[in-house]
């Protein structure tokens, strides 16, 4: 089992989700989150006053898939997110100990 | 510097137009001569404090239209609508400016900031009934300075005629009969009263111990617009017998505010962070909500003003659709100016600039609405736009911190409107461009005059206030923000 997280630009969500519902994937936990990378941030003006923006808002989705299944989905996040310009985001992927499903005691790939 | 600033601009405007407005200026010459009774409270018996400025350009005026007799009010039930009408519009503008202010300010300080707005509705409505109508318009106690304590809790207004009830009327013209409850004329006037103070606290939000702001409410309403209000609209106030012109309140509402505002930071400080930290609007669709509220309800503002425009018995005729028409093309023209000079400046269009610019060519078209023509007010609209994006850039360059650029807009563009009013005016008066440099020096010194004692007086009370009980909060509640610390309730949860 791995958990893949993939911070993407927030418009691509909805891309991304539909295409790893084809892949088989049937759950994603989603936070909206901030920060910066060499996309940098950008400048806001109000009233003649000038703000810096350093973290600008991504996506971060976390997946957590068995081990065959894992080429696949990071192939298919980085082809749906992709729009070619700075600040597509990163996918990383960590090795996963356990998963079990609340409701019935289901472990491992059974509780993915 | 400001006043620098609005002569370059005032220069441009007079060189851009001078062909085009000197004709505008010589067409209502012909028609309106007797600039004579600018009466703004006039109790039937006081018709002979008339004519003493207009004289002197009009010498040519005619001789019939010399000393028509005063004659008895009668109710006009036309006009007392719309001034009931307007009254109430006028209201409207106080939670429109809570809401352009409060869209401004971090999400911690919006409760606070739309309450500044909001208990000077209750502060000045109380004051206004004791005593803040019988100082701005009772009698004069003093020189033309203040009214005296005739009219307290509003006496007078209300008699009894065996046993039924009599209404005071409101005439303005005293030779003509034309006339509304003088009820209805008042509480137009407190919402007036109610919305200058509230201005003032753009430039406080964030920082200001709502105690202390409530007093300050109460003081300078007392202390500083009741004797502006005598001064300027009062028939024997002393500005008004000079001849000052300030058709809804350019010098006696935003110059007085703004240059207040100023006066009162020096004692304030700055925010807490003020320039470094990120103080960006938090709700800016809230702003622009306001601005509309605004516009809105700047019709009562100025074409209700027509109730006491010079030498005009009809509250609802035909100056007060010059006021209209000057209300919505001003604004419009400023919106557009203010956008395009940021455009240019600063490389986007942005929405508050926009809205700033639709409240900035309110402010400035408010003293001459109904003494200009359409043509002046684009120019008074264009003007304005450009001055006051000038004038709050100036905050960012000269790092004072006016929150929300009260003075920015309300002292820079009432400032300009003011004086531009000496060079436009057209009817019912007239200025520079028609050749009366008396009326441009006259506004001059009203502008002076207003700015000086209003600038001096909340100097005083701001010192008093902060050497008593303090103005500012403390640091750690100011961090925390004032709707958690001063109200104990949040925004959003």
């Amino acid at each position: 089992m791995k958990i893949i997280e993939a911070i993407i630009k927030p418009f691509k969500l909805d891309e991304v989700k539909n295409a790893l519902s084809e892949v088989g994937i049937e759950g994603i936990t989603v936070t909206e989150v901030k920060g910066f990378g060499r996309q940098k941030g950008h400048t806001e003006l109000y009233r003649g006053a000038e703000y810096v923006v350093d973290f600008i808002p991504k996506v971060k989705l976390e997946i957590v898939v068995a081990d065959e299944l894992v080429a696949k989905v990071i192939e298919t996040i980085a082809e749906s997110a992709k729009t070619g310009r700075i600040g597509d985001g990163k996918i990383f992927v960590l090795p996963l100990e356990e998963a079990l499903r609340i409701r019935t005691g289901e472990k491992g790939n059974d509780a993915i | 510097m400001k006043i620098k600033l609005s002569l370059i601009k005032l220069l441009m405007a007079v060189t851009i137009v001078m062909v085009p407005m000197a004709v505008l200026a010589e067409e209502p010459a012909k028609g309106t001569e007797s600039v004579a009774a600018e009466t703004k409270l006039a109790p039937a018996p006081s018709a002979s404090a008339a004519a003493p400025e207009a004289a002197a350009s009009a010498a040519a005026a005619p001789v019939e239209a010399a000393t028509p007799k005063p004659v008895d009010p009668v109710l006009n039930t036309g006009d007392t609508a719309w001034i009931l009408t307007s009254a109430a519009l006028v209201l409207f503008m106080i939670p429109g400016l809570a809401f352009f202010y409060g869209g401004m300010v971090r999400s911690k300080n919006v409760l606070s900031t739309l309450m500044h707005s909001f208990v000077a509705m209750g502060i000045v409505g109380v004051q206004w009934a004791v005593i803040g109508y019988s100082l701005s318009f009772g009698p004069d106690a003093f020189m033309g300075l203040i009214g005296n304590t005739s009219k307290a809790l509003l006496n007078g207004l209300i008699t009894f005629k065996d046993g039924n009830p009599v209404y005071t009327l409101f005439q303005n013209v005293a030779t003509e009969p034309g006339a509304i409850p003088e009820y209805v004329f008042a509480m137009f006037q407190c919402m007036f009263a109610m919305i200058t103070v509230a201005l003032i606290s753009g430039a406080l939000a964030e920082r200001i111990k709502f105690s202390a702001y409530c007093l300050f409410v109460l003081l300078w309403t007392t202390l500083v617009y009741d004797p502006l209000a005598h001064w300027v609209w009062m028939v024997d106030g002393w500005l008004f017998k000079k001849g000052a012109l300030d058709f809804a309140g350019g010098t006696v509402v935003h110059l007085s505010s703004g240059i207040s505002a100023l006066a009162a930071i020096m004692f304030l400080g700055k925010r807490h962070g003020f320039p470094q930290e990120r103080m960006a609007p938090h709700n800016l669709p809230l702003t622009m909500l306001g601005v509309g509220m605004l516009w809105f309800g700047w019709y009562g503002f100025n074409a209700g003003s027509a109730i006491v425009g010079v030498n005009c018995s009809d509250a609802a005729g035909g100056l007060a659709g010059l006021a209209f028409a000057t209300t919505t093309i001003a604004p419009a023209a400023a919106g557009l100016s203010w956008m395009i000079a940021e455009w240019i400046h600063a490389g986007k269009p942005s929405a508050l600039g926009f809205g700033s610019g639709v409240v900035a060519g309110l402010v400035v078209i408010t003293p001459a609405a109904g003494f200009v023509q359409p043509g002046a007010a684009l120019i008074f609209g264009l003007v304005a736009g450009v001055v006051c994006y000038g004038g709050v850039l100036l905050k960012a360059r000269m790092k004072y911190d006016d929150s929300l650029d009260a003075f920015g807009v309300h002292g820079i563009g009432g400032t300009t409107g003011a004086i531009l009013t000496g060079v436009f005016a057209t009817v019912g008066a007239t200025g520079l461009m028609s050749g009366n440099f008396k009326q441009f020096v006259t506004q001059i010194i009203a502008v002076v005059a207003a700015g000086a004692y209003a600038f001096i007086v909340t100097l005083v009370i701001a010192f008093v206030l902060d050497k008593t009980i303090g103005l500012r909060v403390e640091k750690d509640d100011e961090i925390v923000g004032l709707d958690q610390t001063q109200h104990s309730e949040s925004a959003y949860n």
